[in-house]
């Protein structure tokens, strides 16, 4: 019996050559049909395709369309198109490009910068592509131009829309801008969308928002003659505008809150609680995007980069800070819902604590210490030691846990690109980083120090978490996008993100009051901004370290060089019985929260709710005694 | 020069050197007389006869060994460009190693009928239909990863080139007939998965006027670019449709458009012998080679290469619908030269260890 089959080379190259038979005829068969399908267009319809090659002179040109127009909330323009005349190159067509450029010399002016930019895109784009020389020609000098262009073989003299930031820095760092399509995007694009485009946005709502604003490339079928240049149009697809944005920013609050930060380095963010609409996005200081959008020069480019200001850096989407105290206005729900700690609990603050077995003192920012305190007395005044212990019987696993939910540690979901996750440290967290976990990095992170990180915009976000009910909306930035001919609108719906558990659903009531008195109590650290104020806000203040300060030492801000001095944070939310406005102010090297961030919430809250930005309190503002 | 020494074969080295040759030309003239581009191309060619050099060395023994961690690896690899793979050209296609940026599908399409292969040629010839299950899911898994990616081109090559190894393995043909019949009747359904531009490229082969300006115009523009070439051609550097940018991509997928456009019938008639011959040489490899595995390999390898020219110059004359796959060692750029070399490479092996054995 043959239990064991024996491979049976015989049969099997029998059965090889076989189906290689077959294939051979195959492959025989399809080169047969290449071939004569080579014969029949090349020999029998020569004729025919000789005819069409010589009449292709008809090329469909693209024509681009107008991008999209950006408006803030009250139909002021952000971002616009202006049409300019531009003088363009076609290098495929250009024999001598140094005598062409010294002779179109005598005709426009072009200077260093014009011509670098021009050599860079020489270098990087087709040759048979457009590339452009100068922007923005004078009426005269496109007549010149014009009168000569028949001398000059590959000069194009085109009338283009060019983008426009009419209010020049105001919102940069939100709006962003749009800028030649570059060799990385030439790569990445899908080109017969993009043909004959020159643009792409870079950065904010530009590129976040790219395809809604780009529009449809339109294509005219232009006859031509030997050399490629037009002589009439025999077909047009018309473009199909790109449409226009409609933002929830204010510009008027926008100029507002960036003139009140003035010089200083620092972010706001205002943003609705209910919606999520974010009605002014700050980073100071702003720059001019307009430059940008036919290349900068590098010069100018590198005077920005060096900047010791950074202004490139949008500190509202990708600041990282140490939220200081402001952490307390969250980490005070986590008070009450932990029990034991509840608002009843009264702990002795001293100035100073320590973890058991150790000598290490973790200072209260007052040396005196604030006596007894409960909750309601530690948010109010900042006391540091009360959550100092908060954060020591909660463990730092448990305070991640219960900040996550406020959007703190991850993305806000906002309606632009590359926004920072910020960072809610944990012991695993720490691990991944081969080290330990140590006791008294949880102390510090009760008073929002240490590793935990936090962006403004996630900072405003939280706080309109608190203002609405726990529910927690994705900020957005859009809030229609609208046909530019049919003025047909499609809103941006609100979108929830999550949303904050509690035991009992008066903590939150509770927590909110402590807020109110932190800024409408002689006690509260915002009293400054709060005993005038007309209506009802629920803030907390932050003063978030810069530099560690050795034990024994104490901190003076006269001392300190600028650079080193503490960055000065305000969270809150106004009018309290119902939120319109959750705001977040970070100015960095500020100082106190109360003196140097408080009042720029309370302008932008003023503007909101009163609807024009309320006259400065006569006279000097009380102090209060806890000035943290 | 022992050529039998150094483990190349002469037929197909002299084959793929003189289109070698012939590419340089055309890459200057289809790249508007790009030298950067030309020189570029140059030292890949350089790269890919090196790296052929190389493969020919290895025995096929070694090689056969080698085909199940081949194939592991290119899988990882291929689930590595899904998960973390940069995007590159409006597709999840490379994997970003520092100093390289490479695709891992082109190692699927040697790896994928190196791994059949070695299946196949574990047991016994026909394969059982449990057999043939199990080599179908070697080959549609990657294949359609990569159809994922998304690149249709790179997909139905890695599938075609597992396709031949059924096939050359003596797969039955009531399989294969109800194969194709499970194929018909699915179309409609794969139809719904391609993407839109993948579906107006099929669209357009059949009335190619319907989209004159979109991908009909790629079409339109090729056909008069070989079409007005005639017998004898414009003479080089003279395509007119080149170089008054009618033709799209003219230095490397339509490059075979600008070659006719310039050498005419003639032209395009050696080219179309150089690569009859280069299919032949490896189809008589794998009639030579003596066990089932080097066999199998050869025989899909060469018929993998005249998909891969096929596919290019149909869609050029208008015959096949426009997918992405260049035309080997013509065209300008892509990773794809090193991939062939290497096959080339395996194929020569094939041939030259078997000599030295006998």
């Amino acid at each position: 019996m043959l239990n064991i089959p024996i491979k049976d080379q015989f049969r099997e190259s029998r059965l090889f050559n076989a189906r290689l038979t077959v294939v051979g005829a195959v492959v025989l068969a399809l080169i047969l049909a290449l071939f004569l399908r080579l014969v029949y267009l090349q020999v029998i319809a020569h004729r025919h395709f000789e005819t069409l090659s010589q009449a292709n002179r008809v090329k469909p040109i693209p024509i681009q369309p107008p991008r999209g127009l950006v408006l803030d909330r009250n139909g002021v323009v952000l971002a616009q198109n202006y049409p300019v005349y531009t003088l363009e190159i076609i290098p495929e067509q250009v024999d001598d490009m140094n005598s062409l450029l010294e002779e179109l010399k005598q005709v426009v002016s072009l200077n260093e910068a014009d011509l670098k930019a021009f050599r860079k895109q020489l270098r990087e784009r087709p040759r048979f592509e457009n590339i452009l020389l100068r922007s923005n020609l004078t009426e005269e000098e496109a007549a010149r131009l014009a009168v000569r262009r028949t001398y000059f073989s590959g000069v194009e003299l085109e009338a283009r829309l060019q983008r426009h930031y009419p209010l020049a820095g105001l919102g940069v760092h939100f709006l962003g801008y749009v800028g030649r399509i570059n060799e990385q995007e030439l790569e990445r694009i899908d080109k017969a969308t993009y043909r004959g485009m020159q643009h792409i946005g870079k950065l904010g709502v530009e590129i976040s928002y790219e395809k809604t604003l780009l529009g449809q490339v339109g294509f005219e079928k232009v006859e031509t003659n030997a050399h490629g240049r037009s002589l009439r149009i025999l077909e047009r697809i018309a473009p199909v505008a790109g449409r226009n944005l409609t933002l929830s920013i204010d510009a008027k609050l926008q100029a507002l809150a960036e003139q009140t930060l003035g010089q200083r380095r620092g972010a706001v963010i205002a943003m609705e609680p209910a919606t999520g609409a974010i009605l002014a996005f700050v980073s100071t200081p702003t720059y001019d995007p307009n430059p940008f959008v036919n290349g900068i020069d590098q010069d100018s480019y590198n005077a920005l980069l060096n900047d010791p200001d950074k202004p490139l850096i949008n500190r509202a989407l990708n600041g990282l800070y140490a939220p200081g105290s402001t952490i307390k206005a969250f980490l005070g729900l986590a008070a009450l819902e932990q029990g034991e700690f509840g608002a009843g609990r009264a702990i002795p603050c001293p100035g100073w604590f320590t973890l058991p077995g150790s000598s290490h003192q973790f200072r209260d920012w007052k040396k005196t210490g604030h006596g007894i305190m409960n909750l309601h007395d530690a948010v109010v005044q900042s006391c540091d030691v009360y959550f100092y212990r908060l954060a020591v019987a909660m463990e730092v696993d448990a305070m991640k846990k219960f900040l996550e939910p406020f959007g703190f540690g991850g993305k806000t979901g906002v309606d632009l690109l590359g926004e920072s996750e910020g960072l809610l440290p944990s012991v695993a967290w720490k691990k991944s980083r081969g080290q330990p976990w140590y006791p008294g990095e949880t102390v510090i992170t009760g008073i929002g120090q240490g590793s935990v990180l936090v962006t403004p915009l996630q900072l405003a976000t939280a706080t309109a978490v608190l203002a609405n009910h726990g529910v927690r909306m994705k900020p957005r930035l859009v809030r229609a996008s609208v046909d530019a001919k049919t003025r047909e609108a499609r809103e941006t719906v609100p979108e929830t993100a999550g949303q904050i558990v509690l035991k009992k659903k008066e903590h939150l009531d509770i927590q909110i009051r402590n807020l109110m008195d932190v800024v409408h109590t002689n006690k509260g650290t915002a009293y400054g901004i709060g005993y005038n104020a007309p209506y009802k806000i629920a803030g907390k203040t932050g003063t978030a370290q810069v530099k560690g300060i050795a034990q024994g030492q104490s901190y003076s801000e006269k001392m300190t060089p600028e650079r080193f001095r503490d960055h000065a944070l305000f969270v809150s939310f106004a009018p309290v019985e119902d939120p319109k406005v959750a705001v977040a102010v970070i100015v960095e090297n500020g100082g106190h929260g109360s003196s140097a961030a408080a009042p720029i919430a309370r302008k932008v809250m003023d503007h909101v709710i009163l609807g024009k930005a309320a006259a400065t309190p006569g006279g000097a503002a009380p102090v209060s005694e806890n000035d943290e | 020069m022992d050529l039998q020494r150094l483990h190349l074969d002469r037929t197909l080295l002299y084959a793929l050197l003189s289109l070698a040759a012939i590419s340089m030309f055309v890459v200057y003239s289809g790249s508007a007389k790009d030298t950067g581009a030309t020189f570029g191309h140059f030292m890949r060619l350089v790269l890919g006869f090196t790296v052929l050099l190389v493969v020919a060395q290895i025995r096929p023994e070694i090689l056969e060994r080698w085909s199940p961690y081949v194939f592991v690896a290119g899988m990882v690899l291929l689930m590595a460009v899904l998960a973390i793979g940069v995007i590159g050209k409006g597709a999840q296609r490379w994997l970003d190693l520092g100093l390289i940026q490479f695709q891992p599908s082109e190692i699927m399409k040697l790896a994928v009928p190196m791994m059949l292969a070695w299946f196949l040629a574990r047991g016994n010839l026909p394969p059982s239909l449990s057999k043939l299950g199990l080599a179908f899911l070697l080959m549609a898994v990657p294949a359609f990863m990569i159809f994922k990616q998304p690149d249709l081109g790179t997909a139905l090559l890695v599938f075609g080139a597992g396709t031949f190894v059924l096939f050359l393995g003596g797969m039955r043909w009531r399989v294969i007939i109800t194969l194709l019949a499970a194929i018909a009747i699915a179309a409609p359904f794969a139809w719904g998965h391609l993407h839109d531009y993948q579906r107006q490229r099929v669209l357009t082969l059949f009335d190619p006027e319907s989209d004159p300006l979109g991908t009909g115009y790629h079409t339109i523009q090729a056909m008069i670019a070989v079409g007005s070439g005639g017998i004898y051609g414009k003479g080089w550097l003279n395509s007119s449709q080149a170089h008054l940018d009618y033709l799209p991509e003219s230095s490397t997928d339509f490059i075979f458009a600008v070659y006719s456009e310039e050498f005419g019938l003639l032209g395009s008639l050696l080219l179309l012998a150089i690569y009859a011959i280069i299919v032949a040489r490896g189809l008589l490899i794998a009639y030579l080679a003596k066990d089932t595995y080097t066999r199998l390999l050869a025989g899909s390898l060469s018929l993998t290469f005249f998909l891969y020219f096929f596919v290019n110059m149909g869609m050029v004359t208008g015959i096949l619908p426009i997918v992405g796959v260049p035309l080997p060692v013509m065209s300008y750029g892509g990773t794809s030269i090193v991939t062939i070399m290497a096959a080339f490479g395996i194929l020569m092996s094939i041939q030259t260890h078997r000599k030295i054995a006998e």
